[in-house]
């Protein structure tokens, strides 16, 4: 299977990265390079096998029902949360207008 | 630099930890050493951003509990690098980005929490390639790491592998005795085998991942890298252990395995696996393993024949789903919330995600992006992803097999020594190659490890690997160690930079 400069297009604006003409005939030939390497995997037989889901078997835990009980991923931390924001206005983050 | 300096950026991290302990040297001394030597290696790269104070204060703390006849920890006054893709504190962390230039977290990683906890100090945040992806350390925002070996006789700027390729710098140079790394599909054992040092994975799970800045999270996984086996099983012992903040945290004990460490093999079985004898493999490599086979047998141990059959289809399977889970990673990278914002004049949200995105990944990232979303788009997840989900299982059912056989596998860890830096840079793919007999592992969540086996005929370091059962990493880093008792590796690089 081979994609074509306009999938590249589709792909990469799915992906929301910006790109330019340029980038795109760079890009076109070399992820056909890759997808023509990974078709090998299509003549493994995975009839009646499983995709991995864990690679270590674990099981979920459940963590007790009490709030903010792991103080580094709890609430009350607004600051923090904001510090690295390249636009925080009034506590909250800041974007383009969205709606008109 | 005063002599006494000099004779401590040759120790390592038990060297260290023990002469703090009984008082041949203050941590603050071994600190002032390091940092000097960080301070006089910038042509390396190896650092993005050097913390000396951070080491002096970690010191300070370790000799003042020393003279409080405090315990110390179990990496007391060893001052290490930070591999730039653990969140700390304050200090700038950046997955080697334009992206996340300038952010810095208010939080801790759990395994750098962990190792400042046992009394390491930080030197710096290590270079790195872009978010984890690459074996070469070319594709940093913040340039190449140089790796400390040339080849005799030339002044060709070497590869120090990757992504752990500042970690991996920084130790063989000898301006940290340990750093940390992080492996997804090899970037602790590549760049270690690549600049004659350690390098372990530990089983998937053993390390949290919290903190880590993701790329392929059913895969990324924290390990040690030093210049000796000793090194790591005690830096792996401060870095491990479960953590609720990571879903995927084992919840096990860390085992003792540096008091565990045992290089006598006797009734145990090696396997030599026969799909790793791949075609473009170098012959200095081949021999080294047969040298592998020698001294392992030599500390007792059995060796067998093995098969992995599925060993060809590891690496595209790994190009599949390591993208996919990272298409997914990234994009949190927004413009919003942390990091680089490029809004163009009059832009919506939509066209600033997209700009901040195409300003902020390099070529490599947005490569792995674009594949990832391909292969999850509609009418193509069954075809590329699942079907490599599947054959991820296959991968880890042979390894099961093989071990009904044999308690752990030697194999070489690349499939040739370092290269220069720029020689692979024209085709994606012969890049992804170098990790064919690493990724296998890591498909599986196996511990693994590369240890130096020899130098090859231009003077470069080769390594080899030992692959182990899920949770045994003490049977890997026994093997790691009789490889190391009989490969007498002591080569360094010579100094240049």
């Amino acid at each position: 299977m081979s994609v074509t400069r306009e999938e590249v297009a589709k792909i990469a604006s799915l992906a929301r990265i910006r790109m330019e003409d340029a980038e795109l005939d760079r890009m076109v030939p070399e992820l056909n390079n890759i997808l023509d390497w990974v078709e090998q995997l299509g003549e493994v037989d995975t009839s009646g096998v499983e995709p991995m889901t864990a690679v270590i078997p674990n099981t979920l835990r459940l963590r007790d029902d009490v709030v903010d009980a792991i103080p580094e991923t709890s609430g009350g931390r607004r600051d923090d949360v904001l510090a690295n924001a390249p636009a925080a206005e009034h506590g909250f983050f800041g974007v383009p207008k969205v709606i008109e | 630099m005063p002599e006494t300096a000099n004779d401590l950026t040759n120790l390592g991290v038990k060297e260290i930890r023990d002469g703090v302990a009984g008082g041949d040297f203050t941590a603050r001394e071994v600190a002032e050493s390091f940092n000097a030597a960080v301070a006089a290696a910038a042509e390396l790269n190896a650092f993005i951003v050097t913390t000396p104070d951070h080491a002096l204060a970690a010191a300070d703390a370790v000799d003042a509990k020393r003279a409080k006849g405090e315990d110390l920890g179990k990496m007391g006054g060893v001052p290490i690098g930070m591999k730039d893709l653990f969140a700390t504190h304050g200090v700038q962390t950046t997955a080697a980005s334009h992206i996340l230039e300038g952010f810095k977290p208010q939080y801790e990683s759990t395994v750098s929490q962990n190792l400042w906890d046992a009394g390491a100090g930080m030197l710096g945040k290590l270079n790195l390639d872009q978010f984890a992806m690459g074996s070469s350390n070319e594709t940093s925002y913040f340039g190449n790491v140089n790796s400390p070996w040339k080849k005799d006789g030339t002044n060709t700027a070497m590869s120090p592998g990757g992504s752990s390729g500042g970690s991996s710098s920084a130790v063989a140079a000898r301006i940290a005795p340990a750093a940390t790394g992080t492996d997804t599909g090899g970037s602790i054992r590549q760049p270690a085998a690549f600049t004659g040092i350690c390098g372990i994975k530990p089983t998937y799970g053993r390390c949290s991942r919290w903190g880590v800045v993701a790329f392929a999270s059913s895969l990324d996984q924290a390990g040690p890298m030093a210049r000796s086996v000793e090194d790591c099983a005690i830096m792996l012992e401060a870095m491990a252990g479960f953590d609720p903040k990571d879903a995927t945290s084992l919840q096990m004990d860390v085992p003792n395995w540096e008091a565990a460490l045992d290089a006598d093999l006797k009734g145990k079985k090696i396997g030599i696996p026969k799909e790793y004898r791949m075609d473009g493999t170098d012959q200095a490599i081949l021999y080294s393993w047969e040298q592998g086979k020698a001294w392992l047998r030599d500390a007792g141990a059995e060796i067998v024949d093995i098969s992995l059959p599925h060993t060809k289809y590891a690496l595209p399977a790994y190009y599949i789903i390591a993208p996919a889970e990272a298409s997914s990673n990234l994009a949190r990278y927004d413009g919003v919330r942390y990091g680089l914002r490029d809004l163009p004049e009059g832009a919506g949200l939509q066209d600033m995600y997209a700009a901040t995105r195409a300003a902020g990944f390099g070529d490599e990232v947005k490569r792995r992006v674009l594949i990832g979303t391909y292969v999850l788009s509609a009418g193509f997840y069954d075809a590329y992803y699942t079907q490599a989900q599947k054959i991820r299982t296959l991968v880890a059912q042979d390894f099961e097999k093989a071990f009904g056989q044999c308690d752990a596998i030697l194999a070489p860890t690349t499939p040739t020594a370092s290269f220069p830096l720029g020689s692979l840079n024209e085709d994606p793919l012969t890049m992804y190659l170098n990790d064919v007999f690493a990724v296998p592992a890591s498909l599986a969540g196996l511990p693994a490890m590369s240890v130096p086996a020899t130098i090859n005929e231009d003077g470069l370091p080769l390594g080899l690997q030992i692959v182990g059962k899920p949770f045994d990493e003490q049977g890997v880093l026994n093997a790691g160690l009789a490889i190391q008792q009989r490969a007498g590796f002591e080569a360094k690089p010579d100094k240049w930079w």
